[in-house]
């Protein structure tokens, strides 16, 4: 901590020793896998950076803590950014303002000179970063977190912009929390009787119990279904929006939990509870609680990130079809798999439709939307948790399926079968 | 009027007081809080629409977003940070939003602070010290 090896490690160690007495952690742990970085997406951020005119000033505040300016030299640990406030390509349709391209633009080449590698997506595990069974990692983003530990079988806590920040300049993160394999351990028995097999499901599923367990553990008994990537993709992302899910268990699917006993360990269960068809409905009514009217002008796909597999499924879908006059049909993926889109040709069957494939961004976080927008229909609980509150659209929530249907005829007809 | 004093840990330090704001439900900070002004804006929280500038804010611990402590911390540079926080539940979101506000913060309490404290206390944080002292909202009875 003494600067030595230059103010910006010196602070970042000072923010680490707070944070890690906050937590009441006893010490550091490497990481050399980190991802964070800060959003432009806020007004204030943009704000503060037109006044500063210094990027190293801006990290220094939002990633470090630190009211001065600090140079920032080259990350220590390999470091990924996540999710960005706009899709660089389409900006103007997003809505963003010219300030604020620019200042994302900036930013890129900011990141890009310390050596943050540029993957701008909630869902790095689709682009290269597979964290290893073990390793001990400084993630942001509750959707890839409660992967990261829990389908993975890595280990992080959810951390945020200026841990990351700290933790990129100097590979450390407090050893706390999932970290410590006795974590780790389920605290909610969950028993699944509604036999639960589409993405849908899975993201009802996980609305549900993000509910009830909070911050804690479930574990999952009675998966008769295996589950799909994306499965998994929509139930994480859904429990950790209606809860703080961190980590789950599937007995017999997640890699720590071969057997009920494993993913439980010495603990015993804080509480039974059951998913059956009772809980799903409730879920779902919950979830479109903001929904009335049926003309739908906005359709979002793509939350978390889609796979390639998801954009192939949404072609077979779109093909061939029009997007109604009154409806904007946006789906968000990561600018690698967006390039696979491309030599397939689906991004050309997608913008033939008359949607956009979009990059490095979502509605709720970039808060881009067309014009006009009031309501709105998602395959994604989170998009549906979050965009009445973010942005006050009503919001649909249903299958991929129903979502395309809707964009097509511009009228809202998804329930829940 | 009568004090009740209350003991536990320090999340982060320094001494504060204020007027408390009591939720039993827990507190996402990104898409829950419009840091620009403090405001509750998550849909069914039982604090919808109330601001958290300038209390004492009492709630079981955070949910949500990993943009938490970016929130909190754009609250305190607009000015609209509480001025403490009092929770049960210690998460990686929670302690790095108390760091990176700069307040006092106080967590694993002898006493259950959202049995004991209501809206309207006036509570004071003496974190370093391990200590809150609560005043009952005078016509309130105990």
């Amino acid at each position: 901590m003494d600067g030595k090896e230059g103010l910006d490690r010196q602070k970042a160690m000072e923010l680490l020793v707070k944070y890690g007495e906050a937590l009441g952690a006893e010490r550091l742990v490497n990481t050399n896998n980190v991802c964070g970085g800060v959003s432009g997406a806020s007004p204030f951020v943009r704000k503060f950076a037109a006044k500063v005119r210094n990027m190293d000033a801006v990290f220094s505040e939002f990633n470090l803590d630190s009211g001065e300016g600090v140079k920032i030299l080259p990350v220590k640990a390999f470091t990924c950014s996540l999710i960005q406030g706009m899709d660089p390509a389409h900006w103007q349709i997003q809505g963003v303002a010219p300030d604020a391209y620019e200042f994302n633009m900036r930013k890129e080449w900011f990141y890009a000179r310390i050596g943050i590698h540029l993957m701008n997506t909630c869902a790095p595990y689709l682009v290269g970063n597979i964290p290893v069974k073990g390793e001990h990692c400084a993630w942001m983003e509750s959707s890839a977190v409660v992967l990261c530990n829990s389908v993975f079988g890595a280990r992080t806590n959810t951390e945020g912009c200026e841990s990351t920040g700290a933790a990129m300049l100097t590979g450390k993160i407090p050893y706390w929390g999932y970290h410590l394999p006795e974590n780790r351990l389920g605290t909610h028995l969950l028993e699944v009787e509604f036999e639960v097999k589409t993405v849908m499901d899975w993201g009802l599923l996980g609305y549900y119990v993000g509910e009830i367990v909070q911050e804690r553990i479930p574990v999952l008994n009675g998966i008769r279904h295996f589950p799909s990537f994306s499965s998994l993709k929509h139930f994480g992302a859904a429990a950790a929006s209606s809860g703080g899910v961190e980590m789950f268990h599937i007995v017999g699917i997640t890699p720590e939990a071969n057997s009920l006993e494993e993913a439980f360990g010495k603990r015993t269960p804080a509480d039974i509870l059951k998913f059956g068809e009772v809980e799903r409905q409730e879920t779902y009514y919950k979830l479109i609680s903001s929904a009335m009217n049926r003309n739908v002008d906005f359709v979002v796909l793509g939350c978390p990130h889609y796979s390639i597999e998801q954009l192939w499924q949404t072609c077979q879908l779109l093909k061939d079809k029009y997007v109604h006059s009154n409806t904007n049909l946006w789906i968000f993926t990561p600018k690698a798999i967006k390039d696979i889109a491309d030599r397939n040709g689906y991004t050309e069957i997608i913008s033939k439709a008359g949607a956009i494939l979009m990059t490095d961004t979502c509605p709720a976080l970039g808060h881009v939307s067309p014009k006009g927008v009031k309501v709105v229909a998602t395959d994604s609980v989170k998009q549906a948790h979050y965009l009445p509150a973010v942005m006050g659209f009503q919001t649909w929530f249903g299958s991929q399926e129903d979502c395309i249907r809707a964009a097509i005829s511009g009228q809202w007809r998804g329930e829940l079968k | 009027m009568k004090k009740i004093v209350l003991h536990g840990r320090k999340v982060t330090g320094g001494y504060a007081e204020g007027e408390a704001l009591v939720t039993h439900d827990t507190i996402s900070g990104w898409g829950g809080i419009n840091p620009l002004d403090g405001t509750i804006i998550e849909k069914r929280h039982e604090l919808v629409g109330k601001s958290i500038k300038g209390k004492v804010l009492v709630f079981p611990g955070a949910k949500g977003s990993s943009g938490w402590s970016i929130t909190f911390h754009i609250m305190r540079l607009a000015g609209n940070a509480p001025m403490a926080m009092v929770f049960k539940e210690m998460t990686s979101k929670v302690a790095l939003g108390s760091v990176v506000a700069h307040i006092p913060a106080m967590t694993d309490l002898d006493q259950d602070p959202l049995e004991v404290i209501d809206n309207g206390d006036w509570v004071t944080v003496k974190a370093d010290k391990g200590m809150i002292e609560v005043i009952k909202k005078r016509g309130i009875a105990i």
